[in-house]
């Protein structure tokens, strides 16, 4: 076991390395620098800016150096002295805006990978187990509604509903007098409330796709004859159900710790767009848009850090709940 | 062979029916059958895949699994010290008959390979069988099972209950089975064909090893099997199934040296022998055609559509009754039947 954990880790860094260079080079790629995009930005305001001027510029936030110089001063400020570097646009150290953004996004998977958990847990057990019912064809009809129903669609209409008949306010994850307040009871609560609308927007999709995937597998599960032997050997059909195919069916609840991360961070930008959440995906469409590099550059490592953390997680949870993996 | 029994069997199967009510029709999986278990003794059943002998074993646990069901007929079974019960008359899912399951009636199968959950440990499997029927504590529990695992051939016993099936042969593993069946000390043991997965030599050691244990707790077994060599050698009565129907059944004796049924005839020659017949230029005998599907079950006897015997008119439309030869030799077919014999003998002439 210790071994496996042991491989598992290195091959985690190994893959962190790849990743780094690969965004850092990525980034790097579209013509031009952070000052073109700055300069641009000040052209358009009617300001010029002296070529001198620029020069200046790029020779202060060592945009000259070559690539691999840029790279080694970015990756080695990170492991060695824990600092991700100054956002160029924000004018501030980047370890500001990404914790903060981070630690929300964070937060958002994690209640949305426990709501994903707790509702489809039951639903997908519930229409295995009475398949071809009623019950079963109107949860599948619902997951696929929630399969099919772009998410922005669906933000757009739990913002009106909550608006016209629950009067809560719209968007963001903070009613504005505790936007800035320190945290207590009330803005954790608050927080709770302004969380359950993302939570369903982002959560239904993946509910819906779990609950197809648990259903298919526990069926496979029911049939197999070890479910016949602990019925022939007189165990009850609820503990028998729980204890042998739930369990063997579990597998792909597990591995959902380690997609959930990314899918937020990558593909919920439009929501965190129209909800006005203060999430990761809409700050770094900006920090690409306006090449600011380190801000980037940080935001794509740590949550290709965060994702690979992730799936170990997963599979070391998987290792755990399955024996067939630990062995082998 | 059999002295006449005078105690009741241990399990005394009258007409039982199970039914799979299916879109597609009714599907008759087991259609009337009767059959006796003794303790100590071991009945054969035999029959082509698709007989309905699983079926039968199913059903007398009741662990068919829907939409099929025990719609009919009666299973009476004899526990020592207390009042027999019914266990056509139980529900599925309801306590009494799990408490007969495992503990007074313990079932193998087919499939050692998958039989025993893969992510929980051999221990933690038997364990849970014994805890479920006694009351033990923990401790008496592992040793229990301990034993059992030892008692089956199983080296270093106490190790192996951390062990996860995978990390067994499948000989072991039915070996595990066997011990789970037998933590309990079952008066019944029903063996659903719990040697074809496994290769000839484990094949033997696991009959041998259910014959020592049935001497030594003097269990009633019954055996499902399609291989008649296996019948031969651990059989005292035989019970032979064509489409949900016992067509035939006898001692070990009367099956082998004087089957009466076509079915039970053709079975028996289509045997590969060494040498014996080659050497008479004869070819391996087959039953023409295929049991028939479920859905189109013909009219009366079962076994007209392939039945060299068959007489039109009469073995496709009525159905043969029970006729009993002598002492527990009982047969279905009309072909048999002296009144319908004697009858056919009138119109001749």
């Amino acid at each position: 076991m210790l071994a496996f954990i042991a491989r598992r880790i290195v091959y985690m860094l190994v893959t962190l390395v790849a990743i780094s260079v690969m965004t850092f080079f990525i980034i790097q790629l579209p013509p031009g620098d952070y000052v073109t995009a700055m300069v641009a930005q000040l052209n358009l305001q009617g300001t010029t800016v002296d070529p001198a001027e620029m020069a200046a510029l790029r020779a202060r936030y060592g945009l000259d150096d070559p690539l691999p110089v840029q790279y080694w001063k970015w990756i080695s400020n990170i492991v060695f002295a824990g600092d991700f570097g100054f956002s160029l646009q924000w004018r501030r150290p980047v370890a500001d805006l990404l914790w903060n953004r981070l630690g929300l996004t964070f937060v958002l998977a994690l209640v949305t990978l426990l709501f994903i958990w707790a509702i489809s847990l039951p639903i997908g057990i519930y229409t295995a187990v009475r398949k071809n019912t009623v019950g079963d064809y109107l949860a599948t009809f619902i997951g696929v509604i929630g399969l099919a129903i772009p998410n922005f669609l669906f933000a757009l209409v739990l913002m009106y509903i909550s608006f016209k008949y629950f009067d809560t306010g719209i968007g963001g994850l903070f009613s504005p007098e505790y936007e800035n307040a320190p945290w207590s009871l009330g803005k954790l609560l608050d927080l709770g409330s302004h969380l359950i609308i993302p939570t369903i927007v982002l959560g239904t999709s993946g509910t819906a796709a779990l609950i197809r995937i648990l259903r298919a597998n526990l069926l496979d599960e029911l049939a197999k004859p070890y479910v016949t032997t602990a019925r022939a050997y007189g165990v009850s059909e609820r503990k028998l159900l729980l204890k042998y195919p739930v369990r063997v069916a579990l597998n792909p609840f597990i591995s959902t710790v380690g997609w959930v991360l990314p899918t937020l961070v990558s593909g919920a930008t439009i929501t965190a767009v129209v909800l006005n959440l203060p999430m990761t995906g809409p700050l770094l469409l900006q920090a690409l848009i306006s090449q600011d590099m380190y801000l980037a550059g940080s935001f794509i490592m740590m949550l290709s850090a965060l994702t690979v953390v992730g799936t170990l997680l997963s599979d070391l949870l998987l290792a755990w709940l399955d024996p067939r993996i630990r062995y082998t | 062979m059999i002295p006449p029994m005078q105690t009741a069997p241990l399990l005394r199967i009258r007409g039982l029916k199970t039914q799979f009510a299916l879109r597609e029709g009714l599907v008759r999986a087991v259609d009337g059958v009767d059959l006796d278990a003794h303790a100590g003794k071991t009945l054969c059943i035999v029959g082509e895949s698709g007989s309905g002998k699983s079926m039968i074993a199913r059903s007398i646990l009741q662990i068919v699994s829907p939409p099929g069901r025990v719609t009919d007929g009666e299973m009476v079974f004899q526990r020592t010290g207390r009042e027999p019960v019914d266990l056509a008359k139980l529900d599925p899912a309801g306590k009494p008959v799990r408490a007969i399951r495992g503990r007074d009636i313990a079932m193998i199968f087919q499939e050692p390979m998958n039989s025993l959950s893969p992510v929980h440990s051999i221990g933690d499997q038997l364990i849970e069988k014994i805890l479920l029927h006694h009351r033990l504590s923990r401790h008496a529990a592992i040793d229990r099972a301990v034993e059992a695992l030892g008692r089956v051939g199983i080296p270093d016993p106490r190790q192996r209950l951390s062990n996860y099936p995978f990390e067994l042969s499948g000989g072991m593993r039915q070996r595990v089975m066997i011990a789970m069946a037998l933590a309990c000390r079952p008066a019944l043991l029903i063996a659903d064909e719990p040697t074809t997965a496994l290769d000839v030599t484990t094949q033997a050691n696991i009959l041998d090893l259910i014959a020592e244990l049935q001497a030594e707790y003097g269990m009633g077994v019954i055996f499902i099997t399609h291989d008649l060599g296996v019948v031969a050698e651990i059989a005292h009565e035989v019970a032979v199934v064509y489409l949900g129907q016992v067509v035939e059944r006898g001692s070990v004796d009367d099956i082998f040296y004087n089957p009466q049924h076509p079915y039970t005839l053709a079975l028996l020659s289509s045997i590969p022998k060494l040498g014996a017949r080659r050497k008479r230029g004869q070819r391996l005998h087959s039953i023409k055609g295929m049991v028939p599907h479920p859905f189109n079950r013909p009219k009366g006897c079962p076994f007209h559509t392939r039945c060299p015997e068959a007489r039109p008119g009469l073995c496709n439309l009525e159905d043969p009754r029970k006729l009993e030869l002598n002492e527990g030799h009982i047969v279905a077919c009309h072909m048999r039947d002296p009144a319908v014999l004697t009858q056919a003998a009138e119109v001749t002439v």
